[in-house]
Parts: structure tokens; C-alpha cells; sequence
């Protein structure tokens, strides 16, 4: 006689908890051949409101964190995601129907992923900052901080797009609200679990499932939002009235990419950089 | 004054390593040195009365344990708990001038202190007025503690700098010496109604102030932290600060306060631990 | 010292004066950490290829500097043995490490970071018993910074193309570390060598060799392909062996200038690229307006922390001369608390002096003070009867002419002089063929700015001393060496940036 499973509700992680949606609503989400995998949460514009609260909160005590110390934290996801790579891989399998071969590649290259950022922790600002030779008696020191609270939409699939778009910001100091892909919103909130057990502190990252279309004009309005990463929006109209929204509060955009990226890839800088101001300071030297 | 390098300091006193027969020491000493408090709106004469029985015979179960140095209450307390003290030897303290807050007259302050004083207590823990403070009117502030030493007669002076509005260590060294000068027994850092509240780095700042004053004038002043000292670990680190920042003639009751109230169950478990080897637990301590 | 004192204090009449009253002191019982976590061998190898095996020269032994007990038993690597290391090395490199991507030789040093982490007690215990440093050091400070490298240039390993030196290794490292740090040291050399890519064939100090035997043990825990570190235990011969081999292509170097004038002789006219970390006798220099309290910290922790036995020790304190008496009775006050003792116990603060050698040199060099005419000055201290013991010292009254002002003591003695202006400190503290590093303590940030465009040395601490980060360059200039270790700049070393070769 087969063993019934225990199966898993998937709600949404926002400040470190796995709340239901406020507005209780949910949506089928099926896997690759067509059948039901589970109903996923649907995020409303108050759960997205909520999850910027707990950004914004999360904020000053991540930012002041050292480099090191979230060098270590993002090191920590990594293995922890390690350690479930079965787990992931037979999400993605179900999800997408690809080869156990091709799901293996995603999911290693998610953890390399998530390593190579944190490596970058306490190293960009050795590459983007400087001092600058000014023409005067001043010390002069360009470093980079991160902007705030990003806003991101996440491209299409189920992990590594993700991983790829949320790291960069973590590690540079940021705080996240992330939009899990649409059609593949369940890997996501695994996720979720993977970093609530990893000594990320609630509310560095955030992820809501849902409609972006619905979701995504909350976030690109709201004015306590810094930045908006709107790399997963595939609707050209919507991402255009996505980032004129955005420019009430001038926030830093980040705009969707005119080809395809293979996520594979070693990505650039930008991703880091497009979230980081620049302060220099100036003082004198002088007895 | 050099945050940074102070805090650094402060957290390596921290690394101290006090066991066995030091930590005994320290925890014997660390209950001798508390002014066992309470200071909230709903305290009436019955809560006074325990508290008062507490602080003269902390653990029922073992009269070895000393008592506390005081019990610190509001003056219209003052009658009560020296009623049950009579001349055990635990002082009373009152806290006074507009406590918390210091925003009244000075006469008003100055009849509060009185007050306390003709009520029996023996020491008054007043607070600095701090807008006058951080305004940079420096001398009322002095004037202030010189009338309210005058007022005191013969109760000892605590002088409450309110460290978690100051915020800088300059500011809390400032203090310290305006209110040494200005005749304080004790300089105080906090009255425990606002966060933060007493700290390490905070107290070596003031433990410096005493003995640099020490040096300049040969006269020793006592230091006093009070609120957010809950466990005996905590207390240790104080002691060991004390004895390297100040120097060990501080590590007396006469010199060195802890303003605090579960702390002294804490110290009494881990006494109880020292003497059985065994882990304790809230039941066996009265709660008041 | 932390001597028991019996004062006197008690209730204080009005005018403040005392009565007396007893006051028992606060003694700190004995707080030991366990000796147990540590498996000392009775005899140890070479590590090469992987492996621990015998060597084919003779051996010495290790011994515990606080108490002369032996610990082991340890291999004097020959001229054959250093020949079979740096094949191993060349092997390692050609066959598998330059082949492999950096983010798989980044997960490699990861993977060595964590186990250093997982297993720092035991590395902390371990490097206390063979050095003679405070146990709190090696917990609190050696220990935690060695992950922290590995970690830093692990990140590194996959991303040199942003680095700016170029993306090609040299090849095979030979590496000679000194005794004072001896597995930071290991971390400052091996960490950025492995992750540009190259291979290592690293020799300890002949004092302190433990730590680097059970880091061989961790690189086989991680299992590190073969060949890639290779450890080879000895002395000068071993060293100039090492440095000499025709097929090293890098020469790394930590320890005194004299040494290292010799190796930078003994490469000219090879193609070997050299990085050079040598002595120095830097100036801490304490203005009027600085916090003093935080300033005699960083004067103790400037010459004090780790016995003295630190190149950028700040050896020379320059004390502005209208706060010189006051200064000075703050240091002597606090030097007053600072327990000299058994290494192993939690609130030592000073140990033991590395070596009999090491001891004799200080000793000699502070009788030279004394003749020379300065004023002598140590707090009471009871020194254990076995072992090797200095207790913190300083000298007032000196001045640049004297042979204590000029020469590297790697102790804790403190040379105190005096100075009135501020282009008079930048003078005295130039005055010197070193250039490590500086401290500068004043609450004047353009002061701070001024001085540290001013003096010649690789490090300037400003308001601190002695604070190290595996982000954060470290070298000297003229005579201290060149090179820098730490950060970006790090990889320089380890890199072919040269066009030429």
C-alpha cells in the first residue's frame, strides 16, 4: 500500500516568515506534462506593501553589516542549497520536464552562482571605488553604497534567472522585493525556505508569487522603493509604463534585456553596479 | 575621545576568563554592590516592603549571602522602606530632582531632594538637567548639582547623566567632570527609563573620569551603572573593568553601584551553582 | 604586572578623605584552555605530493617555549627533498591546477576556509603551545584573520580579469615564512598564490612549524589535488635550498632584512619574481590633542601585542614632549595591568618569547639601552622559572642616535622619544632605512591626512594600530621590503603582469 505524502502549502516569504497571502487568494500551478502541482499564494498590492515594510526595516542593520559578514551569509545559502540539491532538482524536473542532466547544470550552476557573487562581497568596492588625485590639498575617496530597497522582476524559470538577478543585490547591500517567475513561482518560495535557514535576516529578501502585471505597478510606484530591476517583464508596453512609473521617485532602472540571457553564463558587473551610489568624500590634509 | 579605540578596549576587558574562586569573588562582591530598585508608577508600600525584605536577606534558603548595598525607590517611598530597614545596614536611595526627567523649577527639584532627604534616605540619585546639557549651558547644569548637593545635608550624591541621551563618549566625559567638580559622591549613568542604558564602554569612560580626578585631586569618586545589567556574566565584566580601569581601591560598595533589580537573582543562581554544581532555576528564587 | 594589593578605602567622609576599611583584591583564578583538543605526534614528515613522508636529512626538534617541553620531533628537509617538493609542485601545476577553472580552485579555498574554521580551536591551542603567544591572540585574532584570507582570495581565484593585473600565473611558489605569525603567515602567502593559479612549495619556521603540518593534514581533508601545497620543515639550509631551486619561478619571503638582502642577491640574474616582508622599527607617534586613553592602547597593543614579535611593531614611540609626562605615567599605569604568563591561560596577555635565541637578542639589545644612557622601566612581574620570558619594557630618554631607537628588537621593549612640531615627528619618524609602517594619534583629521602623505612607510594607522584585514594591502617601503600582501594589490604577486616575461 503506497504511502500518502504530507504535501506542502506554498505561501509567500516576506520578513523572514512565510505568511498567506492577505487577500487569500491562491492559483494553480502545474507542472510540465500538464497536472497539478499545487496552488501557489497570490500576491495583492498589500502583501507587496508589506514586503517593503520589512525590506525598508531590514535595510540599515544589512547594509551596516560588514562585507565580510555577508560575504559569509551568502556562502551559507550557497551550502545550504547544496545540501538540497536532490530537492531542487526534482522541482525543476516536475516544473520545466527537462533531463535529470539538464536539471543537475541549473542547479549547480544556481549554488556557483550564488558563490561567485558572494566572493564579490568584499571586492567591488575595491574595483568601482578609488581615491582621485584632485587638483588641491584633499583626500578625495570614491566608494560605492547600496541604493536601498530594489524591486525586482524575475525572468522566466524557476531558479537560477532568479538566484542570478537577487544575489548581486544582497551582496552589494541592498534589501529585495522579488516578483518569482509567473509560471514557475513554487521553486521560488522552496527558496525562500532555503534562506530562512541560512542566517539571512528576515527581510533581505522578500518573495511574493503572483500576477506581475497586478504585482509590479505597486512596486514601481511606490515611493519607498530605490531601486526596480524589471529584467523578467516580457511585455514591452508593461515595462515602459513600468519604469515611467518609476521615475516619480527617480528610482535607479534597470531595464529588460533587448536579447535573451543565457543565465549560464558569467554574468557582468552591471547587476551589482546599477544598485550602488557612488560618494566620494573630500577633506583637507593639512597640520 | 576615540569611540572606536574605546569600544575595542571595553570588548577585550569582556574576554576576561573569571572562574572558581574569582568568580566566587565576584559574584559575593557584585550582590554587596546592588541598590536593589524599583521606580514604576504602580508601586505601592507592599511592594516597597518586599523589596526592602529582598535586598536584607536575598536568598531565604542560604544566610551566608550578604545583602545588598541599597534599595533605590521614589521618595514618597522613602518612609516605608526605611520603616523595614531600620539598621540593617542597607541603605536607602531615592531618586529625586524631577525624576526621570529633570524638566521642572529647580526650586521643585530642590524641594523633591529635601523631601527624600527628611524622609530618612540616606543617599539621592538625581538627574542632570539634560536639554541644558546638550544646549551647552554648562554651567546650570553645575549650578543645578551644587544646589542639590547643598540639599542633600548629609544623604551621599549620585549624579544621573542619562548616557543614552548624551550619545557621545565626549559628552559622558564632559559630564563626568562637570559633575565631580560640582561636589557628586557618585556619578550615575542612567535612571534605566531610556534606551540605552548603561553600557561597558560608557562605564570605562566614567571609571577613567574617577580616576583621573583621583589623580588630579586625591579625592575618589564612586561610579554607578544602572539599568540593562540583567545576568552575573554581565556584572563580571564590570567588576573586571573596575579593578583594570579604575584600580581595585574602586571594587567596594562605597565606590561602585549596580542600579539594578533581576540582576540580583542571577547572581544568586549562579551563587547557588558555585555551591552545589548544579544548574538552578527560577523557582528557587523569590521573585521578591 | 597584576600584582594583589592591599589598600586601603572605605566610607568617605565629606572632604573625601578615606577611612579605612579592608578591601580584598580581585584575583583572577587560573582559566586554562584545555590542552586536550590537540594531538601532537611525536614525529612528523615532509608534505609533499599529498602525502606526509619521511625526509632524507636529519631532524630537530620543536619545543614549547613557555615551559622548553619538547613537542616533536620535526624533519630537516635536504637539498634531495626540496628537489622532490618543487617537482611535486611543477607537476601539480602543468597537470592539474592551471587547467582547472577559477571557480573550481575558488571552491578549493573555500573548502580549506571552512575547515579552518570548523577546526580553529584546535589550530589556536596548537599555535599557542609551539609560539608562545597568548591563547586570547590565537583564538581571538591569528585564527579568525587566516579563514578570513582564505575566504577573501578564494573569491578572487574567478574573477582576476576584473583584478587588473592580468589572468596568467607565474607558475611554482617558493615560500619562506617566519615564526612570529606562523599560519597567518601560511595564509598571506598561500592564499593569493593558489587562487591566481599557482602551485606552492612552503617552508615554516623552523620554531613553528606545527600549525603548517596540520594545515598539510586540512589541505588533505579538502582534498586539495596532490602537489598543489607542498610543506617542506627546516632551517637556512632549507630555505636558501627553496629560494635557490632553478624551477621556482616566484620567490615569497617574511622575516628579517638581513635575510632578505641575501635572497635578493641570490636571484639576480634569474627570472624569478620576488616579494620581500621584512623588518622594521616603526614610529607611533602621539600628538597633544589625540585621545590619550585610546592612544596608550595603541601604544601597548602597538608594541606589546604578540610579545613585540611584529614587523610593524610600533617600537618607537614619538610622544609630543607637551604631553610627554602624562603619557607616560598613563602607559606605565596601564603596562601595570598586563599579565605576562602561561600562554594557555585565557587571560594572559603576554607570553612567552619565541625562542632562546630570540631571547638573548632582546636581552642583549636592552642592556645596550641601558649603557646608552636611557631609563629603564618595567612593572612588576613574577616570570615563570621555565621557558623563555621578557617582561614588557620601555625606555625613556632616548633619541635617534641610539642603537635602540635604530634596531629591530622584535621584543616587547618601547623606545620613547620626543618631539615639538609636527615636520619634526615626519622627520624622526623617516629617520630610519625601514618603512613599514606608522601610527599617527591626533582628534585633527587633516593632521592625520598630512602626516600619512608625509611618512614613508606602507601602512599608517591613524587613531589605531595593528589592525589587519585580508582586504587591506600590507607592505613597506625601502629597506621593510617590497611587495604588498592583502587586497586587490595582493595579486600582483602572484601574477604575470610583466610583459616581458
Amino acid at each position: 500500500m503506497t504511502r500518502l505524502d504530507v504535501r506542502k502549502t506554498y505561501k509567500l516569504y516576506i520578513g523572514g516568515e512565510f505568511p498567506r497571502s492577505e487577500s487569500g487568494r491562491s492559483y494553480i500551478v502545474n507542472d510540465a506534462k500538464g497536472n497539478l502541482m499545487a496552488n501557489a499564494a497570490q500576491a495583492s498590492r498589500k502583501d507587496a506593501r508589506d514586503a517593503v515594510t520589512a525590506a525598508r526595516r531590514a535595510f540599515p542593520g544589512w547594509s551596516s553589516k560588514t562585507a565580510y559578514n555577508r560575504a559569509q551569509v551568502v556562502y551559507r545559502i550557497a551550502e545550504v542549497l547544496e545540501g538540497r540539491r536532490d530537492q531542487f532538482v526534482a522541482e525543476l524536473r516536475a516544473a520545466e520536464g527537462v533531463t535529470e542532466a539538464k536539471a543537475r547544470t541549473y542547479v549547480d550552476a544556481a549554488i556557483d552562482r550564488l558563490v561567485w557573487y558572494a566572493g564579490w562581497a568584499d571586492k567591488i568596492g575595491q574595483v568601482v571605488g578609488n581615491a582621485n588625485p584632485v587638483a588641491g590639498p584633499y583626500f578625495n575617496l570614491s566608494t560605492p553604497e547600496p541604493s536601498g530597497v530594489v524591486a525586482v522582476v524575475a525572468p522566466r524559470g524557476p531558479l537560477l534567472g532568479l538566484i542570478s538577478v537577487v544575489a548581486p543585490l544582497i551582496v552589494t547591500g541592498n534589501t529585495v522585493v522579488v516578483i518569482a517567475s509567473e509560471a514557475f513561482p513554487l521553486t521560488a518560495i522552496t527558496l525562500g525556505e532555503v534562506m530562512a535557514t541560512s542566517d539571512l535576516p528576515g527581510g533581505v529578501v522578500n518573495v511574493l508569487t503572483g500576477s506581475v502585471a497586478e504585482i509590479a505597478p505597486w512596486l514601481a510606484s511606490h515611493m519607498d522603493v530605490n531601486g526596480l530591476d524589471l529584467t523578467g517583464v516580457a511585455d514591452s508596453d508593461l515595462a515602459t509604463s513600468l519604469e515611467a512609473a518609476g521615475a516619480e521617485n527617480l528610482k535607479r532602472i534597470l531595464r529588460p534585456p533587448l536579447a535573451p540571457i543565457d543565465w549560464l553564463e558569467e554574468p557582468d558587473l552591471s547587476r551589482m553596479t546599477t544598485f550602488l551610489e557612488t560618494k566620494t568624500v573630500w577633506h583637507p590634509i593639512g597640520l | 575621545m576615540d569611540q572606536v579605540g574605546a569600544e575595542a578596549r571595553a570588548a577585550s576587558l569582556g574576554t576576561r576568563s573569571i572562574k572558581t574562586t574569582a568568580k566566587a569573588y565576584a559574584i559575593d562582591l557584585a550582590i554587596r554592590m546592588v541598590d536593589l530598585t524599583t521606580l514604576e508608577g504602580m508601586d505601592t508600600a507592599g511592594k516597597v516592603r518586599a523589596l526592602a525584605a529582598k535586598a536584607m536577606r536575598p536568598d531565604p534558603a542560604d544566610p551566608t549571602c550578604p545583602a545588598t548595598a541599597a534599595v533605590c525607590v521614589y521618595p514618597d517611598m522613602v518612609a516605608t522602606a526605611k520603616q523595614v530597614l531600620g539598621s540593617s545596614g542597607v541603605n536607602v536611595a531615592a531618586v529625586a530632582t524631577a525624576f526621570p526627567s529633570g524638566r521642572a523649577a529647580l526650586d521643585i527639584k530642590l524641594a523633591d531632594t529635601r523631601d527624600a532627604v527628611e524622609a530618612g534616605a540616606d543617599e539621592i540619585d538625581m538627574v542632570i538637567d539634560r536639554g541644558a546639557f546638550l544646549s551647552g549651558h554648562y554651567l546650570r547644569v553645575f549650578e543645578e548639582i551644587v544646589a542639590v548637593r547643598e540639599a542633600c545635608g548629609p544623604a551621599h550624591l549620585k549624579v544621573i547623566f542619562e548616557t543614552g541621551e548624551l550619545q557621545t563618549y565626549d559628552n559622558v566625559r564632559r559630564a563626568s567632570w562637570l559633575a565631580m567638580m560640582a561636589g557628586g559622591h557618585f556619578i550615575k549613568t542612567s535612571t534605566g527609563k531610556v534606551q540605552p542604558a548603561a553600557t561597558l564602554p560608557v562605564t570605562m569612560i566614567m571609571l577613567e573620569a574617577v580616576r583621573d580626578f583621583r589623580e588630579a585631586t586625591g579625592q575618589m569618586i564612586g561610579v554607578k551603572p544602572a539599568g540593562g545589567i540583567r545576568t552575573s556574566k554581565d556584572a563580571i565584566k564590570y567588576l573586571v573593568m573596575v579593578n583594570e580601569v579604575a584600580g581595585p581601591d574602586w571594587l567596594d560598595p562605597d565606590w561602585f553601584r549596580f542600579g539594578a533589580s533581576t540582576l540580583l537573582n542571577d547572581l544568586l543562581m549562579q551563587r547557588t551553582k558555585m555551591t552545589t554544581g548544579r544548574y538552578s532555576g527560577p523557582d528557587y528564587f523569590t521573585l521578591d | 604586572m597584576m600584582v594583589s594589593t592591599s589598600s586601603t578605602s572605605g566610607r568617605t567622609n565629606s572632604t573625601g578623605e578615606r577611612t579605612s576599611s579592608t578591601n580584598r583584591a580581585f584575583e583572577y583564578a587560573p582559566a586554562p584552555e584545555s590542552r586536550s583538543i590537540v594531538d601532537i605526534k611525536p614525529s612528523y614528515g615532509l608534505f609533499i605530493n599529498g602525502e606526509f613522508v619521511d625526509g632524507t636529512g636529519t631532524s630537530f626538534k620543536t619545543i614549547n617555549p613557555a615551559s622548553e617541553e619538547v613537542l616533536a620531533e620535526i624533519s630537516e628537509a635536504s637539498e634531495a627533498d626540496v628537489d622532490l617538493a618543487v617537482k611535486a609542485a611543477r607537476r601539480a601545476y602543468t597537470r592539474v591546477w592551471s587547467k582547472l577553472s577559477g571557480a573550481e580552485r575558488a571552491k578549493y579555498l573555500y573548502r580549506i576556509a571552512r575547515i579552518i574554521q570548523e577546526r580553529g580551536r584546535e589550530l589556536a591551542v596548537l599555535e599557542s603551545i609551539d609560539n608562545g603567544k597568548p591563547i586570547k591572540e590565537s583564538r581571538d585574532v591569528d585564527i579568525p584573520i587566516v579563514a578570513a584570507h582564505f575566504f577573501y582570495y578564494a573569491g578572487w581565484a574567478d574573477k582576476l580579469s576584473h583584478a587588473g593585473y592580468g589572468t596568467t600565473p607565474l607558475g611554482v611558489a617558493g615560500q619562506v615564512i617566519p615564526w612570529n605569525f606562523p599560519l597567518l603567515m601560511l595564509a598571506w602567502k598561500i592564499a593569493p598564490a593558489l587562487a591566481c593559479g599557482n602551485t606552492v612549495v612552503l617552508k615554516p619556521a623552523e620554531t613553528t612549524p606545527l600549525t603548517a603540518l596540520l594545515f598539510a593534514e586540512i589541505c588533505q581533508q579538502a582534498d586539495l589535488p596532490p602537489g598543489v601545497v607542498n610543506i617542506v620543515t627546516g632551517a637556512g639550509d632549507t630555505g636558501r635550498a627553496l629560494v635557490s631551486h632553478p624551477d621556482v619561478d616566484k620567490v615569497a619571503f617574511t622575516g628579517s632584512t638581513d635575510v632578505g638582502r641575501h635572497i635578493a642577491k641570490a636571484v639576480a640574474g634569474s627570472r624569478k619574481k620576488v616579494t620581500l616582508e621584512l623588518g622594521g622599527k616603526a614610529a607611533n607617534i602621539v600628538f597633544d590633542d589625540a585621545a590619550l586613553d585610546q592612544a596608550v592602547e595603541g601604544i601597548v597593543n602597538g608594541i606589546f601585542f604578540n610579545q613585540g614579535h611584529v614587523c610593524c611593531a610600533g617600537s618607537r614611540l614619538l610622544v609630543q614632549e607637551s604631553v610627554a609626562d602624562e603619557v607616560m605615567e598613563k602607559l606605565k599605569r596601564r603596562m601595570s595591568t598586563l599579565r605576562v604568563g602561561d600562554p594557555l591561560d585565557k587571560n594572559t596577555d603576554i607570553g612567552a618569547i619565541n625562542s632562546a635565541e630570540q631571547l638573548a637578542k632582546i636581552r642583549e639589545l636592552s642592556d645596550i639601552g641601558e649603557a646608552e644612557g636611557s631609563e629603564r622601566w618595567s612593572p612588576a612581574c613574577e616570570l615563570p622559572t621555565t621557558g623563555f620570558w621578557f617582561p614588557p619594557t620601555v625606555f625613556t630618554g632616548v633619541s635617534q642616535a641610539h642603537r635602540i631607537a635604530r634596531e629591530e628588537i622584535f621584543g616587547p621593549v618601547l623606545s620613547v622619544l620626543t618631539f615639538r612640531t609636527p615636520a619634526e615627528a615626519v622627520e624622526k619618524a623617516n629617520n630610519t632605512p625601514f618603512g613599514l609602517s606608522a601610527g599617527v594619534w591626533t582628534e585633527k583629521g587633516s593632521r592625520i591626512l598630512w602626516m600619512a602623505n608625509q611618512l614613508r612607510a606602507g601602512v599608517v594607522w591613524a587613531n589605531t594600530f595593528n589592525k589587519f584585514d585580508p582586504t587591506s594591502p600590507f607592505g613597506g617601503y625601502k629597506e621593510s621590503g617590497y611587495g604588498r600582501e592583502g587586497g586587490r594589490h595582493g595579486l600582483e604577486a602572484y601574477l604575470k603582469v610583466e610583459s616581458q616575461r
